[in-house]
C-alpha cells in the first residue's frame, strides 16, 4: 500500500512531462490527459484513505523510502514520503478540488490556443503540492514548496503577453522567495542543532517526543520565527501578503485552485506540521497568532473596498487564511480547527472563485462588480452555487463555514487571559466584516438592476450560463460547501481523525461555547444587514465614488504596495545603479588606473630612447662613472 | 721612469677620447676617439703589466688590438655605407631607430 | 606498464587541436566535424576515467610519474582524486556542446567584411584549452600545474580577442576595439596573478625542496616539514591571489564581465564553466592541501570577500542592460558561493562547493548558450531590444527559463543541491555568514526573473516577430543539458559518491572536524 504514495505524485508529474514536452500533436487531447491523470491521483488518494480508515487510529502513518537524495558526510536527505492523517486530509483536498478544477478548466480555457500547456502547468502544480504535503523531511518539503511557487509563477503569468500578468507573476515569485529564505534558514538551524531535518526523529510522536525537546527555547523560537516567515510568504500573510491581489491576473481556475484552495494554505500546513516546535516556543506561537489576527482584519478590510470581483475574493482568502494561521498559532487548542477550516474553505472558496469565473465567462471577462448587477436571472446555476458558497463563508448556521469558523473563534477565546479576549475579539470583528464584504459581492453581482454597458467596440455582454463542464464542478463544490462542515463536526469526527497527529487541548474558555456561537451569528447578521442597507436598497453607481480615506487606502491594499514600491523597488534601483557605477569607476578604476600609470611611466621612459648615439654615450659614461664612484666609495668604507 | 706616469697619460688620452665621442658629430672623428680610448686602455694595461710584473696585461692588450682591428673593419664599412646613402657623416642624423 | 589513461585523455584533444588546425581552409565543415569527433573521443576517455576510478580507493589514482627536469625536481606527475574526476568529466561533457553551439560562430563573415576569421583556428583553440584544463586538473606536481594554469591563457586570449558576435549594435569597428580591450584585460589580470603564483611556487620549492603535492602534503601532515608561520602565510597568499583572479573573487572580478560580454556565447561558457573552475579547484587542492594552517588563518577574510562577491555580483546583475554581462555577474555571485563553501571547512560546504562547480558549469552553459542563440537571431546583446519572444519562439523561451531557474537554484534542478549544501555547511561553522548569504537566493530570483520578463514576456516587439524557434542543432545542445540539470537535481548521488571521499581527505588535510549537532554535543 505504501508504494501507492509515490504513484500519487507520479501521475500528475507524468502528465506535466507529457504535456509540456509533447508539442502541438497533443493539443487536441492534452486537456483530457491532464484531467484524467489528476483524477487518477485522486483515486489513488481515495484508496489510501480507505486503507488508513481500516487501521486503528494510532497506526495510521505510512512511510515510503524511495532513495537517498543528497548523501554527504553528516548530512542525510532522503526522498521519502510520509502519509498520515494530516497529509491524507491535504491529499484528498488537493486531488479532489484539483480534479474538479481541471474539469472546469476544460470549458473555461476552451478558446485558448495554449490550453495544453495550461494543463501541463496545472499538473505540475498538483505534483509539487502533493510532494509538499507528503514529504518526510523539511528539505523535500522545500522542494515541493518552491515547486508550487514555480507552478504559481507560470500560471499567474500564463497570459504572458500582458505585461501586468508577467509583473504579477514575478512579484509573486519574489515575495515567496523572501519567505523561502525563512524556510531555508530554518532548515539550516535544524541541521546544526539536531543533525537532521526529518519529521520522524525531529518532531517525534505522542508516545516518544522527538529531538525538539532537547534544545533550548531560544533555538526553537528562532526556528519557529523562520518557519513563520516562510508561511507568511506562501500564505500571503502580513507583511508578505502583497502578491496575492496581483496574482489574480492569472486565469480564474488558477485563482481558485492555487490562490484560494490549496497552495496558499501551505503555510498553515507548515505551522501545523511543525506543531511540536511551536508548542515549545510560546513566543513564536504568540507572533503566529498576531500575524493571523492582523491578516484576518487586513484582508477583510481590503476585501470591502475592491470593485474587482476576483480581488475582493483574494482579500477574503487572505482574511480566511488569517483565521487558520490564528488557529494554528493557538497550539493544540486550534490545530485541528485550523485544518478543518482549511478544508471547508477549500470547498467554498474554490466554489466562489469558479462562480466568479463563470460570471466573467458570461460577461466578456469583465471583472468590475459595479458593471454587473441582476445576474441571477441570467445565470441560475452560478447564482445558486455561488450563493451557497456565500452562505458558507459568512458562517450561516448549518453550513460548512459556520462550523469551522465558529470553532476557531471559540478556540481564540479559549486561549485565555487578555490575549484570548483580544484574539477572540479580532476574530469576531473579522466575522462581521466578512459578512459585510461577501454580502456586498453577492448583492453587486446578482441582485439589483443590470448595470453593464457596451464596451468600447460596441459589444454588449450577453450574460449566459456556462457549459456543463464548468457548472458540474461548481455544483459539486457547492455540496461540499454545504455539508462538509456538518459532516466533520457531528460527533467530532474530524477531531478524532486528526488528534493523533496534532494533539488536542480544550483550553479554558472564559465564556461558554453557546455564547460564542450566538455572538458569531449576531455579528454576521449585523454585517449582512449593513451591506444590504448600503448596496441593496440604493442604486449602485457604476463609477466608484471617491470614498473615505480608509476606503481609498484599502483600494490600494492599505498602501502596503506603495511602501514596498518606495522603499524596496526605488531603493533597490538606486542601490544597483550606484553599484554599477561604483564597479565601473572604483573597482575597475583602480585597476585601470594602475594600468594607466604604468603606461604613463613607460611613456616618459621611452623619451630617453631618442635615437642620438651621443646621448646614449652620455648615459653609458654616466653609468660607468657611477659604478666607479660606487666602487671607490665601497673601498673607502 | 716611474710607470705611474704612463697611467696618467692613459687617463689623459681616455678623457680626450671620451670627450671627443660625446661632443663631436662627425662619425669619423667619433670613431677615431673611440680608438683613442681603446689605446688608452691598452697603454694602461701594459703599464699595469709592467708594474705588477706579470704578462697578463700585455696579452690582453694584444687581444684588444685584434678586437679593435675587427671593429675598424665593421665600423668603417658602416660609416661608408651610411655616408653613401645619406651624404652625411653626422651621427645625429642617424636616429631612425628610436621608438 | 598500464595504459596512461590520464595522459591520453589530455593528449587526445591536443592532437585534435593540431589536426583541426591542419585541415585546409576550404574544408571548413570537415574541420568542425573533426573537432567534434575529437571532443567526443575525449569524453569517452573521461568516461573511462570515471569507470576506472574507485571512490573508496587511494587518494590519487591512475597515477603516472616521470622525471622531467631533474635539476629542479620537476616531475611529470599525474593523478586524480574524486574532485578532479568530477571536474574532468564536466569539462569533457561541456566541450562537445560548446563546439556544437559555436558551429557557425567562426564562419567567414559576409563578403565585403575585412575581418578574417579562421574557422579551423576557433575549434583548434577550444580543443587546446580543453587539453590544458584537463592537464591542470590532473597534475599533482605544483610546477607542472603552474605551466598549464598559465599556458591556457594563450588560446583563451585568442578566442576572446579574435571571435566576437556576428553583429554588434555599434558596428564592427567598436566591437573589435572592445574585444581586444577585453582580451588584453583578461590576459593581464591572469598574468599578474600567475606571476605572483610563480614567485610562490619558487618559494615553495625553496622551503620544501620538492614540487610534489602528495609529498609536501604528507610531510606537512607527519610534521617532518615545518614551515615558519609567516612564510606559510605569504606562500598561501601568493597561490590564493592567482586562484582568486581566475575564480574570480571580488574585487578581482572586473575582467570577467568584459571577457564574457565580448566573447561569443560558447567561448563565454568556456571561460566561466570550464577555465574558471581551475581557480576554485586549485584553491581546494593546493591552498588547503599545501597550507592548511594559513588557510584557516585566512578563512575569515576569504569568507567576507566571498560574501561580498555573492551579494555584490547579484546586485550588479540586477543592474545590467546586457544579457551576457548579466550572466557574468551572476557567475561572480555563484563563484562567491563556491569559495564560501570551500573555506567554510565543513564536509557539507566542501562537497557542496565541488558539486557547485559541476552544477554551475552545466546551468551556466544552458543559460548562456540559449542566450547566445537568442543574440545570434537578433544581433543585439541589449535586454531592451527584446520582448515577447515567448510568443514567437516558445521552445527557446522555455529552455531559457529552465536555464534561468537553474541559475536561481530552484529545488529539483541540480544547482539547488549544491547551493543548499554550501549554505548549510557555512551556517554550521559561521552562522552569520550563512544567513547573509541566504539573501543571495532572493537576489538571484530577482535578476533571473527580471531578465526573463523583459526579454521573453510582454507584447511581441516588431524586430523579434520573425524570430525562428530553436533549430535541431541548437536543441541537440540544450536538451541534454536540461536533462542533466534535472537528473543531477533529483539524483545527485553518482557525483556525491565520487566527491565525498576526496572531501573527507581535504578535511583531514586541514585537520578540521565538522561541528557536532548541538543536541549530540550536549550529550
Amino acid at each position: 500500500m505504501e508504494n501507492l504514495i509515490a504513484l500519487l505524485i507520479a501521475a500528475p508529474l507524468l502528465g506535466a512531462a507529457v504535456l509540456l514536452c509533447g508539442g502541438r500533436r497533443l493539443d487536441a487531447v492534452g486537456h483530457w490527459i491532464g484531467t484524467v491523470l489528476a483524477a487518477v491521483s485522486f483515486v489513488f488518494g481515495a484508496i489510501l484513505f480507505v486503507d488508513l480508515l481500516g487501521k486503528d487510529a494510532e497506526h495510521r502513518t505510512l512511510t515510503q523510502h524511495l532513495f537517498s537524495w543528497i548523501p554527504v558526510e553528516g548530512f542525510q536527505a532522503d526522498v521519502a514520503f510520509r502519509l498520515d492523517q494530516l497529509s491524507m486530509t491535504f491529499v484528498l483536498l488537493i486531488t479532489g478540488v484539483g480534479s474538479l478544477i481541471h474539469l472546469y478548466s476544460v470549458g473555461y480555457m476552451e478558446h485558448d490556443e495554449r490550453r495544453r500547456r495550461f494543463f501541463g502547468y496545472l499538473n505540475l502544480f498538483l505534483a509539487a503540492m502533493l510532494l509538499l504535503v507528503l514529504a518526510d523531511n523539511y528539505l523535500l518539503l522545500y522542494v515541493g514548496w518552491e515547486g508550487v511557487g514555480l507552478a504559481s509563477y507560470l500560471l499567474i503569468g500564463f497570459w504572458q503577453h500582458k505585461p501586468s500578468a508577467a509583473t504579477a507573476a514575478k512579484k509573486a515569485f519574489l515575495v515567496n522567495r523572501v519567505g523561502d529564505m525563512g524556510l531555508s534558514i530554518a532548515i539550516m538551524i535544524m541541521f546544526t542543532t539536531f543533525g537532521t531535518f526529518a519529521f520522524g526523529p525531529l518532531l517525534g510522536t505522542h508516545e516518544e517526543p522527538g529531538l525538539v525537546g532537547e534544545t533550548s527555547e531560544g533555538t526553537l523560537t528562532a526556528i519557529g520565527l523562520m518557519l513563520l516567515l516562510a508561511a507568511c510568504g506562501k500564505s500571503a500573510q502580513v507583511p508578505l501578503q502583497s502578491w496575492l491581489g496581483d496574482a489574480m491576473e492569472g486565469p480564474t481556475p488558477v485563482s481558485a485552485l492555487i490562490h484560494a484552495a490549496t497552495m496558499v494554505t501551505a503555510g498553515v500546513y507548515l505551522i501545523v506540521r511543525s506543531g511540536a516546535i511551536f508548542n515549545a516556543a510560546p513566543d513564536a506561537q504568540l507572533l503566529v497568532t498576531i500575524v493571523g489576527a492582523v491578516t484576518l482584519l487586513f484582508g477583510a478590510i481590503v476585501g470591502c473596498a475592491k470593485d474587482d470581483i476576483k480581488k475582493a475574493l483574494a482579500g477574503s482568502t487572505m482574511s480566511q487564511i488569517g483565521y487558520m494561521v490564528l488557529a494554528a498559532g493557538l497550539g493544540p487548542i486550534g490545530y485541528v480547527f485550523a485544518i478543518m477550516h482549511l478544508v471547508t474553505h477549500g470547498f467554498f472558496k474554490a466554489g466562489l472563485f469558479l462562480g466568479a469565473g463563470s460570471v466573467m465567462h458570461g460577461m466578456n471577462d469583465e471583472v468590475d462588480m459595479r458593471k454587473y448587477g441582476g445576474l441571477r436571472k441570467y445565470m441560475p446555476v452560478t447564482f445558486i452555487t455561488f450563493g451557497l458558497g456565500y452562505l458558507a463563508i459568512i458562517g450561516f448556521p448549518g453550513l460548512s463555514g459556520f462550523f469551522s469558523k465558529d470553532k476557531i473563534i471559540e478556540a481564540a477565546f479559549a486561549k485565555g487571559g487578555t490575549e484570548g479576549w483580544i484574539l477572540g475579539g479580532c476574530a469576531l470583528l473579522g466575522a462581521a466584516i466578512t459578512a459585510y464584504y461577501m454580502t456586498r459581492v453577492m448583492v453587486l453581482t446578482f441582485f439589483g438592476e443590470k448595470r453593464w454597458q457596451p464596451d468600447e467596440h460596441g459589444h454588449e455582454p450577453h450574460p449566459h450560463e456556462s457549459p456543463s463542464s464548468m457548472t458540474i464542478p461548481m455544483i459539486l463544490l457547492a455540496f461540499g460547501s454545504v455539508f462538509a462542515g456538518g459532516l466533520f463536526s457531528v460527533g467530532d469526527r474530524f477531531l478524532h481523525w486528526l488528534e493523533p497527529i496534532t494533539g488536542h487541548d480544550h483550553g479554558d474558555a472564559p465564556i461558554s461555547a453557546a455564547t460564542v456561537t450566538a455572538s458569531t451569528v449576531a455579528v454576521m447578521v449585523i454585517g449582512v444587514t449593513a451591506a444590504y442597507l448600503q448596496y441593496g436598497r440604493r442604486p449602485v453607481p457604476v463609477v466608484a465614488p471617491r470614498g473615505s480615506l480608509l476606503t481609498r487606502a484599502a483600494r490600494r491594499d492599505l498602501l502596503q504596495d506603495d511602501f514596498n514600491h518606495v522603499v524596496l523597488v526605488r531603493g533597490g534601483e538606486h542601490l544597483t545603479r550606484s553599484l554599477v557605477y561604483i564597479d565601473h569607476t572604483l573597482v575597475d578604476g583602480v585597476v585601470n588606473g594602475t594600468a594607466a600609470s604604468v603606461g604613463g611611466l613607460s611613456g616618459r621612459l621611452r623619451k630617453l630612447q631618442n635615437g642620438f648615439a651621443r646621448s646614449y654615450a652620455v648615459s653609458m659614461f654616466g653609468g660607468a662613472a657611477l659604478l666607479v664612484a660606487a666602487t671607490l666609495l665601497m673601498r673607502a668604507v | 721612469m716611474n710607470p705611474v706616469n704612463y697611467i696618467y697619460l692613459a687617463a689623459l688620452l681616455f678623457t680626450i677620447g671620451a670627450t671627443g665621442v660625446l661632443i663631436r658629430r662627425n662619425a669619423i672623428v667619433v670613431f677615431m676617439c673611440v680608438e683613442l680610448m681603446l689605446n688608452a686602455c691598452n697603454l694602461s694595461l701594459v703599464a699595469f703589466s709592467r708594474m705588477h710584473g706579470n704578462l697578463d696585461g700585455q696579452i690582453i692588450a694584444f687581444f684588444t688590438m685584434v678586437v679593435a682591428a675587427a671593429e675598424v673593419v665593421v665600423g668603417l664599412a658602416i660609416i661608408v655605407s651610411l655616408f653613401r646613402s645619406r651624404h652625411s657623416a653626422s651621427v645625429d642624423d642617424a636616429s631612425l631607430m628610436k621608438l | 606498464m598500464s595504459f596512461p589513461l590520464l595522459t591520453a585523455t589530455a593528449v587526445l584533444p591536443a592532437i585534435g587541436a593540431v589536426a583541426t588546425a591542419a585541415v585546409p581552409a576550404a574544408r571548413r565543415t570537415a574541420a568542425k566535424w573533426l573537432a567534434l569527433l575529437f571532443s567526443l573521443a575525449t569524453l569517452a576517455f573521461a568516461v573511462a576515467i570515471l569507470v576506472r576510478f574507485d571512490p573508496d580507493g587511494d587518494r590519487y589514482q591512475l597515477t603516472e610519474s616521470h622525471s622531467w627536469i631533474k635539476e629542479f625536481g620537476v616531475r611529470y606527475d599525474l593523478g586524480v582524486d574524486g574532485i578532479a574526476v568530477a571536474l574532468i568529466a564536466l569539462t569533457a561533457v561541456l566541450i562537445p556542446f560548446i563546439i556544437l553551439a559555436g558551429w557557425h560562430d567562426a564562419d567567414p563573415l559576409e563578403t565585403g567584411s575585412k575581418r578574417w576569421r579562421p574557422t579551423q583556428g576557433f575549434f583548434a583553440l577550444i580543443l587546446a584549452v580543453e587539453a590544458m584544463v584537463i592537464l591542470s586538473f590532473e597534475a599533482t606536481d605544483v610546477f607542472l600545474f603552474y605551466i598549464f594554469f598559465e599556458a591556457m591563457l594563450i588560446p583563451m586570449y585568442f578566442l576572446i580577442g579574435g571571435f566576437g558576435d556576428r553583429a554588434h549594435e555599434h558596428g564592427e569597428e567598436v566591437a573589435s576595439t572592445q574585444r581586444s580591450y577585453a582580451a588584453v584585460k583578461f590576459l593581464l589580470y591572469n598574468l599578474v596573478g600567475g606571476l605572483i603564483m610563480l614567485a610562490a611556487v619558487i618559494g615553495l620549492y625553496v622551503v620544501a625542496g620538492s614540487f610534489s603535492l602528495p609529498e609536501i602534503a604528507e610531510a606537512r601532515a607527519n610534521g617532518s616539514l615545518d614551515m615558519v608561520t609567516s612564510t606559510e602565510r605569504w606562500l598561501f597568499l601568493g597561490f590564493f591571489f592567482a586562484f582568486a583572479v581566475k575564480a574570480p573573487l571580488w574585487p578581482l572580478h572586473t575582467w570577467l564581465p568584459n571577457a564574457m560580454g565580448e566573447a561569443t556565447a560558447p567561448v563565454a561558457v568556456l571561460i566561466t564553466a570550464v577555465v574558471d573552475k581551475v581557480g576554485t579547484f586549485a584553491m581546494l587542492r593546493f591552498c588547503l592541501g599545501l597550507f592548511p594552517e594559513a588557510s584557516k588563518w585566512a578563512t575569515p577574510a576569504v569568507l567576507v570577500l566571498a560574501l561580498i562577491s555573492i551579494i555584490y555580483g547579484a546586485l550588479l546583475a540586477v543592474g545590467q542592460r546586457d544579457i551576457k554581462r548579466l550572466v557574468a555577474y551572476a557567475s561572480i555571485s555563484h563563484f562567491g558561493f563556491i569559495i564560501m563553501g570551500i573555506f567554510a571547512m565543513t564536509s557539507q560546504g566542501q562537497s557542496g562547493a565541488t558539486l557547485y562547480m559541476v552544477n554551475h558549469g552545466i546551468s551556466t552553459a544552458a543559460l548562456m548558450l540559449v542566450a547566445g542563440f537568442l543574440i545570434s537571431r537578433r544581433g543585439s546583446r541589449l535586454i531592451a531590444d527584446y520582448g515577447g519572444v515567448q510568443k514567437v519562439a516558445p521552445v527557446l523561451a522555455g529552455t531559457f527559463l529552465i536555464g534561468g531557474l537553474a541559475t536561481l537554484s530552484l529545488p529539483g534542478l541540480a544547482p539547488f543541491v549544491s547551493e543548499f549544501l554550501v549554505l548549510v555547511g557555512t551556517y554550521a561553522s559561521y552562522p552569520v555568514v550563512g544567513i547573509i548569504a541566504t539573501f543571495g537566493i532572493v537576489l538571484a530570483a530577482l535578476y533571473t526573473l527580471v531578465l526573463y520578463q523583459r526579454t521573453m514576456t510582454g507584447p511581441v516587439k516588431p524586430e523579434v516577430s520573425a524570430m525562428p524557434d530553436l533549430r535541431v542543432r541548437e536543441l541537440a545542445v540544450v536538451a541534454p543539458l536540461v536533462v542533466l540539470l534535472i537528473f543531477l537535481g533529483v539524483y545527485p548521488k553518482p557525483v556525491t559518491d565520487i566527491v565525498n571521499p576526496a572531501v573527507e581527505q581535504t578535511m583531514s588535510d586541514v585537520q578540521k572536524k565538522d561541528p557536532q549537532p548541538e543536541v549530540e554535543a550536549a550529550k
